[in-house]
This record gives C-alpha cells, sequence and structure tokens, in this order.
C-alpha cells in the first residue's frame, strides 16, 4: 500500500520569503502525525501544499498515492480538510452548515446528524454558526471534515483558543478519529498535545523541517525532559513575530 | 450530474437563508426602495393635474350649473368675506377669486404661477362664454368634442416604479455579491469549495439563481405594490419584456458586484465602494427623477451605467407600450456588459485574504 502522504523537496516562496524551503515529508498510513513549529515556521503553508491548496514552486507531493496538484475530485473526496479560521456560511445554523457540507460531497443528511452527534453537538445542531463557542466551533468544524468519511483529514491548529476541558475534549475526539483507521495530520504549538496524541512529528522552523521522529525518541535523542525542550533547543528561544 | 445538482441546490439554499437572515440586508434591498416607492407614489399622486382653487363671493349665475368635467380641475369655496378671500390670494393659499357685480363677473388671480394663471382664465372664460350662449336660448352653433392621445407626460407611479425597481435590483446585484464574495474569501469558504470535490459549476450557477431569484421577487412585489388601485400603475401590453429584462439587469449589476468585490479587502470597503457606485449611477440612471431635464453632459455621463438602459427599456415596456424593439438592444447591452465586467473581475480575483 502507498504511504498516505509523501512529499519531496517542496518548496514555496513568496517574494523574498521562502515559506516552505525543501520540505520532505512521508505519512504512513493510520499514523498521527504532527507537524510542530513556532509560528512563521512554514507549517500552513506546508499543510496547503500538501492539501493541494497552493501549487509549490518545487517538488511534489502525493496523497494516497496520487498527486494533490493539479486539483483532483477523486482525491479530494478520500480526504477531509479542517482550515485555520473556521470555513463556515453565514447566518446558518450547526445542522445546515453540516448538511450543506454533506451534500458537496453526495453525502446524506442522515450521516451529517450523526457526525453531529459523533462531536457532541445535536444540542447545539438548532444554534447559528456565531453563536457557537470556540470548542463548539472547532468540533462543527472537525465534524464538517469529516462528514465524508475520508481516509485521510488534516487539522490546523484545531485546539488553538480553547480552554483546558474543550481541549482535552478534542483530544478524545482526534484519538477516536484515528483509531478508527484515519491518518491524520495537524499542526499545532502545543507540545503536551502533540506528546499526547502523535505517533511521530515533524519539528520545523524557517520553512525547513528540523527533525522527524516519535515524540519519546526525539526527547532521548537529545537527552532533554520533555518535548518542549525538544522544540526549544531545535528552534531557539527568541521572540517570533 | 446529479451531485452538481444536489451541490447547486444546497449552496443555493445556503445562500438564500443567509441573505433572508440579514435584517440589513433585506432592508436596504428591499423594504428601502419599496418606501420610496410607496413615498414617492403617494407624494406625487396628483401631480399632474393640479387643482385651481378658486373662492366665490356670494352668487355668480354662471357658476350655478357648472358641467361635471370641471369637478377634476375646480375646487370652488364659497365665502363671504371678500377682503379675507382675496388676502388669501396674495398669501398663495388661495388661486383666484371670482365674484358678480351685476352683469360683470369679476375674477382675480395671482400672476405667482403662470401656469395656474392661465388655466384659471381659461376655465373661468370658458365657463362665462357657456352661460352666454346658454342665456342666447340658441344652441350652440360648434361643439368641441375632447379626446385624450397616449401621453408621453405619465402619471408619476408609471416613472417611479421602473426607477425605482431598477435602484433595488442593482443594490441587490450589487451589494448582495460583493459582500459574499469578500465574505467567503475572509472566512475561507471559497478555499474550503476548492477543497470539495465540486466543480466551479454549481457555486456560480447557486450565485447567479440567488441573485436572480431576488430581483424577481423585488419585482413581482415592486408591481404587487404600484397596481394597487391606490397608486394605479396601469401596465402597458409587452410588460411581461420586464422579465428578462430585470434578469440581464441583475446579471450586469452582479459582474459590478464582482469586480468590487474582487478588489476589496474587507466587508467595510466592499461596502463603501459598492455605495459609491450604486447612489451616483441610480441619481444619473433616472431612478429619482427624469433626465429630460438635465444638461446633455449628464445624460452622455449616464449612459454608460446599465441601470439607466434598464431604466429607460422597463419603462417603456411597463408604461410606455414599448416592445421588443425596446427591450432586446438593451438586453444585448447588459449581457454584453455582464460579460466584460465578469473578465474584469476573474483578472483581479484573488482567493484569499492575504
Amino acid at each position: 500500500m502507498t504511504a498516505a502522504i509523501k512529499a519531496e523537496g517542496l518548496r514555496k516562496r513568496y517574494g523574498d520569503v521562502r515559506a516552505v524551503d525543501g520540505v520532505g515529508l512521508t505519512v504512513g498510513r493510520g499514523e498521527f502525525f504532527g507537524i510542530l513549529g513556532p509560528n512563521g515556521a512554514g507549517k500552513t503553508t506546508t499543510l496547503e501544499i500538501l492539501e493541494g491548496l497552493r501549487r509549490p514552486d518545487e517538488g511534489t507531493a502525493e496523497l494516497l498515492g496520487q498527486s494533490s496538484w493539479p486539483r483532483n475530485p477523486d482525491l479530494l473526496k478520500r480526504i477531509g480538510v479542517q482550515l485555520q479560521a473556521s470555513a463556515f456560511f453565514e447566518k446558518l445554523t450547526a445542522r445546515e452548515q453540516i448538511h450543506t457540507f454533506a451534500s458537496l460531497y453526495g453525502v446524506g443528511p442522515e450521516r451529517a446528524d450523526a457526525m453531529l452527534e459523533t462531536v457532541g453537538l445535536t444540542e447545539k445542531a438548532g444554534t447559528r454558526e456565531d453563536q457557537l463557542s470556540g470548542g463548539q466551533a472547532q468540533r462543527l468544524s472537525i465534524a464538517c471534515a469529516l462528514v465524508h468519511d475520508p481516509e485521510l483529514v488534516f487539522l490546523d491548529e484545531p485546539t488553538t483558543g480553547l480552554d483546558p476541558q474543550a481541549r482535552r475534549n478534542l483530544w478524545d475526539l482526534l484519538r477516536q478519529i484515528n483509531s478508527e483507521g484515519r491518518t491524520v495530520v495537524l499542526t499545532t504549538h502545543y507540545m503536551d498535545e502533540a506528546e499526547e496524541l502523535c505517533d511521530r512529528v515533524a519539528v520545523m522552523d524557517a520553512g525547513r523541517v528540523l527533525r522527524t521522529g516519535p515524540p519519546r525518541e526525539l526527547v532521548a535523542e537529545l537527552g532533554v525532559d520533555s518535548l518542549e525542550d525538544v522544540f526549544l533547543q531545535l528552534t531557539g528561544r527568541e521572540y517570533r513575530e | 450530474m446529479s451531485a452538481s445538482r444536489k451541490a447547486f441546490g444546497s449552496l443555493a439554499k445556503a445562500m438564500t437563508l443567509g441573505l433572508l437572515r440579514d435584517r440589513a440586508a433585506v432592508f436596504f434591498m428591499l423594504a428601502f426602495p419599496l418606501m420610496f416607492l410607496a413615498l414617492f407614489g403617494a407624494l406625487f399622486k396628483n401631480s399632474e393635474t393640479p387643482k385651481v382653487n378658486l373662492v366665490q363671493i356670494g352668487q355668480v349665475q354662471a357658476f350655478d350649473k357648472l358641467p361635471s368635467e370641471l369637478d377634476d380641475v375646480l375646487d370652488i369655496t364659497k365665502s363671504t368675506d371678500r377682503d379675507q378671500a382675496l388676502e388669501d390670494v396674495r398669501n398663495g393659499d388661495q388661486d383666484a377669486v371670482i365674484w358678480q357685480h351685476g352683469k360683470e363677473i369679476e375674477l382675480r388671480f395671482s400672476q405667482a404661477d403662470p401656469a395656474k394663471a392661465g388655466s384659471v382664465q381659461s376655465i373661468v372664460n370658458s365657463v362665462v362664454q357657456q352661460a352666454n350662449i346658454a342665456a342666447t336660448g340658441k344652441p350652440p352653433a360648434y361643439r368641441l368634442a375632447p379626446g385624450t392621445v397616449e401621453d408621453k407626460s405619465m402619471k408619476a407611479i408609471q416613472f417611479f416604479t421602473p426607477g425605482l425597481l431598477g435602484w433595488a435590483i442593482a443594490m441587490g446585484g450589487v451589494f448582495g455579491t460583493a459582500i459574499t464574495l469578500v465574505n467567503w474569501r475572509k472566512k475561507r469558504i471559497l478555499r474550503r469549495l476548492w477543497l470539495a470535490p465540486i466543480g466551479p459549476g454549481p457555486v456560480i450557477a447557486a450565485r447567479i439563481g440567488v441573485t436572480l431569484g431576488l430581483a424577481l421577487a423585488q419585482m413581482a412585489i415592486f408591481l404587487a405594490v404600484a397596481t394597487l388601485p391606490f397608486y394605479g400603475l396601469e401596465m402597458t401590453g409587452s410588460w411581461w419584456l420586464a422579465v428578462p429584462l430585470v434578469a440581464c439587469g441583475s446579471l450586469a449589476f452582479m459582474s459590478i458586484g464582482l469586480v468590487v468585490g474582487a478588489w476589496a479587502k474587507s466587508e467595510e470597503a466592499a461596502n463603501g465602494l459598492a455605495q459609491i457606485i450604486v447612489l451616483p449611477m441610480a441619481f444619473l440612471s433616472g431612478s429619482f427623477f427624469p433626465l429630460d431635464q438635465a444638461p446633455g453632459w449628464v445624460q452622455a455621463v449616464s449612459g454608460v451605467f446599465p441601470l439607466k438602459h434598464l431604466v429607460t427599456a422597463t419603462e417603456s415596456v411597463l408604461s410606455r407600450g414599448g416592445g421588443w424593439g425596446d427591450a432586446l438592444p438593451v438586453m444585448g447591452g447588459l449581457l454584453l456588459f455582464a460579460a466584460v465586467l465578469t473578465a474584469v473581475a476573474a483578472k483581479i480575483f484573488r482567493w484569499d485574504a492575504a
């Protein structure tokens, strides 16, 4: 079986800024993979190239054995994406949102309602998007990404801005998604989250992957106490924009 | 194919709900123009036939038996206080005073409004002449047989309905499209749709469908209100040609909205730019008042606006008995305008807000 993700030599430049500067990644089927890095490290751009939202200046990205650029509807049916900002239609309720997304994938309303139940939003089905709390909005957005039962799921900073309860809740949901056999790729800058959830992580900075491996191995390899120390040792301590 | 149709249906539904739940949008696209129609229609209802207000002092025999046709143009108040009546004419509260003095019928009027002064004289004169003929006991030698022709100057509602409807459709097309485009870019719905396994077809078709649906709904409501007996819009033969005209017009306004939405980075900017375009366009296109008296250069400038052509052609088929010849060239022009501006919008279109 081909890898879930196989990316080689990805480069993307915006003017003088090398947002992504030679990234190579391989993610196996069923793996929970984290992309870590400080702000501006190139995590989101890397994710967007992998998803097929952006065309790399150089390099190739294959998802489930198919190139993600140019846009390929057959491949898009098999992947689920949660973008950083929650992409909701204005003034629609939670149920209307997920029904709309479901129909874009040819999925019926029963399945959409079941997905709402899975993320624990059945009670909030009639609530408009702008009335949902941060955690509820994130769960809805993940539900929309999963409604068509994708094999590969991308989540861009799914827990940013959530309170500890909502974060733990979401972790359980993400573990569940992964345990059902889906490959999950997420970006985050919470080290505890990565340590808790990910089989393997890639630490990025300045558009490059500095180190890849299981969190525990990276900790051992660098002789430090936690993934946070690994992160700081690799990326330095100065402020980021 | 059915997957695309499903996607079209659900996107159209999402857009329609988003629009209908936006109270400000509903107000500005529907209620606001309708208020203008209701107000202008009522204000200018009788402006074409100003009645002459005449004060009659004491007995005036010639005025004893007035023909009923004069009720439309003449409003007679009886009084005994001549000085007060003359004062009222001086102040402009009354148009004229009449009294009889033996065989003399005295008429006093103000020259402040020459048109009115003219009609006062001619009405009173004709009444007196008729009384003279009647006094001879002979039948009149000649009779005037009056009749009207289709008049170039119309009742106000005939003019306001197409004008204000055009304005409403322009607001719906430009604002609705521009704000949605900016909002969808900002909220990354455009990106999210890119990652869904559907082509651009259903998305574009849904947007066009919703815009056309809104325009036709606006038209139905406008015509329903304007044809109420109170306003009395009379639609002429090929009025239904206004339907394809409004459809083509709303596509033209949608293309303006696309350019605005593609250019603007925020909803506020889109709103401002759309306002800067729509309001002057409405004024210069004869939405609020006729442009017949406007200087030549204003009329020339207004020729570049699709609204001007839409209003003129809609007025023609709706109120002036126009037909295909008036509608077809305008439809073609509106569609061409829409095509050109859509191409411009595609050129400056951006997927992301950054």
